[in-house]
């Protein structure tokens, strides 16, 4: 292990049993088929990087995102955390590092607890995890998190309910509360997609600035690209359960490799009205679910390039730049 | 001559705090064949116009003031027969996730000819020809006409919607937040589909968005709404590529793109009013950084100005 890796995630998997046959949804039947949510995942988080996870709805990036936190005990795999593995560890033993792997949510409207004031939020956390050992510095360290997360005056803000906030307000407070952790990576699923096109901005500068300031890591999840490419230094890219690419922001932005990304962007609308929208080169839908073991790639069948070789083998990655890997079975015959 | 013209329309929420002045007073007329933007946060009052042109506005709600002429005759004057009448036929509206607006318990090819039978005489087999013949519009296959909307996926539903929405060949096709909720390569394919049947079927449409691109890829001329008032109005490139207003010069500023160098993006400080106590004066002024004395007493009007239309005290 590198010193500068942070968080190890390999072969990690969580797949959910489909029950079929009466009286399913009481849990009887047989666990015959699986969906295969995250299939074999792996890839390293580095300090102070962000990592963007891009991809459709269902590819499985959400489920991903809490398994790594244990918030769901994930199928198979290994998650290593500062040298640490965390599959395994009690409730207890995992405590501490609770503390250190945070999250973002999507929903700030949903996620505060809308009868607790905003110091009394930011209060919950400091006394769960035993940071102040009196008043005054707990006091201290909800005043200092919220002018980090530019909620100034503090005072102005802290008996305020979230009723009174707006939403950017709210995931800021959330932020904050993550913040008096001082956590070494946070994984913020969509923080983004329920605000305002003019705050949204303010609020992936601020991630930034925590990144830039306090060293924290950030796992992005999102489906919007263009988001992700403002913020992240790398870029995952998932389809259906796996990481198809995966490389340096700007490499995935300006040279896609495979099909699937090459279709994302070309999909991205583009907010300058002279330049015309380009032609997407795949038809069809991602398909409902994947619950065949399937041996092959997962996007052959909406591939414009697929051939038999895609039908009979699982793509492995290949390294097609400094950094930049690829699964796919006809870029890798190409590069050897 | 224009299809669609709104002149000083208001629409206020009374609610017990005092008046929410939704949409305070705005004006705008969209030509024949016309793809017309209305960009703005939420909360600006972008989809209460939709519901406006509609006739949908219900208490607290109502409309105070203006006109909506459509084709000649005013919208708001008309009784509710008279307005039932223009509903899918003349006008029709594809509402913000409207995946949800299918009826569950009833097939999508009943759900197109519901409306076809409402509203033409012709007999049940003719309008389910014409179900089948919406579904293959939109690119779905025509066997599917007797399924239910959950054994469609999210954006099938929505072409479903647009099977629907235009099964009687309207005029005027009201699209409201047309893709909020859909995958990316999802919203292209609709995107598509949509200019394919607007060009078709010589459609005029108002597409209400938040998202710059979306508008930028569609729409001839576009409005910028700011709390219930239009701050400009313009063709899209002239507004996109020269932007006089500050508030639509912020929000091209803080949008990203795929395309160039990455280059860092400003925010708009601070967070839409609220519209039961809107600032003074002009109601982006507290948000503005060229905003000077008169800006806090005096409510700009819109003037013309190199072709654009613009309610700034700034803008020479």
């Amino acid at each position: 292990m590198q010193n500068d890796d942070l968080l190890r995630i390999e072969h990690l998997k969580k797949y959910f049993p489909v029950r079929k046959g009466f009286l399913s949804s009481a849990g009887a039947g047989k666990k015959s088929d699986y969906v295969r949510a995250v299939d074999d995942i792996s890839f390293t988080l580095k300090k102070r990087e962000i990592l963007g996870f891009v991809g459709e709805s269902g590819c499985g990036k959400s489920t991903m995102s809490r398994t790594i936190l244990r918030l769901i005990e994930p199928t198979g795999g290994r998650i290593i955390f500062k040298g640490t593995e965390v599959i395994g560890l009690s409730k207890r033993q995992f405590k501490p590092l609770r503390g250190k792997m945070q999250m973002i949510f999507q929903d700030p409207f949903g996620s505060l607890n809308p009868r607790r004031t905003v110091a009394d939020t930011m209060r919950q956390t400091i006394r769960i995890h035993r940071l102040a050992s009196n008043r005054e510095e707990e006091a201290s360290l909800i005043h200092r998190a919220l002018e980090e997360v530019e909620l100034k005056p503090a005072e102005q803000y802290w008996d305020k309910y979230p009723a009174l906030l707006s939403g950017g307000q709210l995931q800021r407070v959330s932020i904050g509360r993550v913040l008096v952790l001082q956590p070494s990576f946070v994984i913020a699923d969509e923080p983004i997609s329920m605000l305002d096109v003019s705050v949204r901005i303010g609020i992936l500068d601020l991630l930034l600035r925590m990144r830039d300031k306090f060293g924290i890591s950030f796992i992005y999840i999102t489906h919007d690209l263009v988001t992700a490419r403002y913020i992240c230094d790398r870029i995952a890219i998932m389809y259906l359960g796996k990481i198809v690419e995966i490389g340096p922001a700007e490499n995935i932005v300006h040279q896609p490799q495979h099909p699937y990304t090459q279709a994302l962007i070309a999909a991205v609308p583009d907010p300058d009205p002279t330049v015309e929208a380009s032609q997407l080169p795949i038809k069809g839908y991602v398909p409902m679910t994947t619950a065949q073991d399937l041996q092959s790639c997962r996007f052959f069948p909406r591939c414009p390039y697929a051939e038999n070789g895609c039908r009979a083998e699982l793509p492995t990655m290949t390294e097609v730049g400094e950094g930049h890997f690829v699964a796919c079975t006809k870029i890798a015959s190409q590069t050897v | 001559m224009a299809l669609l013209e709104i002149e000083n329309l208001k629409v206020y929420f009374f609610t017990r705090k005092g008046p929410a002045k939704a949409v305070d007073g705005i004006s705008f007329k969209v030509a024949g064949n016309e793809t017309f933007g209305l960009i703005g946060e939420s909360g600006c009052g972008k989809t209460t116009v939709a519901m406006a042109i509609m006739r949908f506005v219900k208490p607290p709600g109502r409309i105070v003031d203006g006109r909506v002429s459509f084709d000649g005759s005013d919208l708001v004057a008309l009784n509710a027969e008279g307005i039932r009448g223009l509903r899918g036929k003349a006008i029709s509206i594809i509402r913000q996730e409207a995946q949800n607006a299918l009826n569950p318990v009833m097939s999508i090819g009943k759900q197109i000819t519901e409306i076809i039978l409402e509203h033409e005489k012709v007999s049940k087999d003719t309008a389910w020809a014409r179900a089948k013949r919406q579904l293959s519009l939109v690119g779905i296959s025509e066997q599917r006409v007797k399924d239910y909307p959950h054994e469609f996926s999210g954006g099938m539903k929505q072409r479903a919607m647009v099977a629907i929405a235009t099964a009687c060949q309207p005029r005027f096709l009201i699209l409201d937040e047309p893709t909020t909720g859909l995958d990316v390569i999802v919203q292209r394919q609709l995107l598509e589909s949509i200019n394919e049947l607007k060009t078709k079927l010589h459609l005029t449409s108002l597409l209400i968005s938040h998202d710059l691109s979306v508008i930028a890829e569609t729409c001839d001329r576009v409005a910028v709404m700011y709390a219930g008032k239009i701050v400009e109005e313009a063709q899209t490139v002239s507004l996109y590529k020269n932007p006089l207003h500050p508030y639509s010069k912020a929000l091209i500023g803080a949008f990203p793109s795929l395309k160039g160098t990455k280059r860092k993006l400003k925010s708009i400080p601070g967070a839409p009013p609220l519209l039961i106590d809107p600032p003074a004066g002009c109601r982006f002024q507290p948000r503005c950084n060229y905003a000077t004395q008169i800006c806090t007493s005096v409510d700009p009007e819109i003037r013309e100005r190199d072709g654009h239309r613009v309610a700034c005290h700034l803008v020479e």
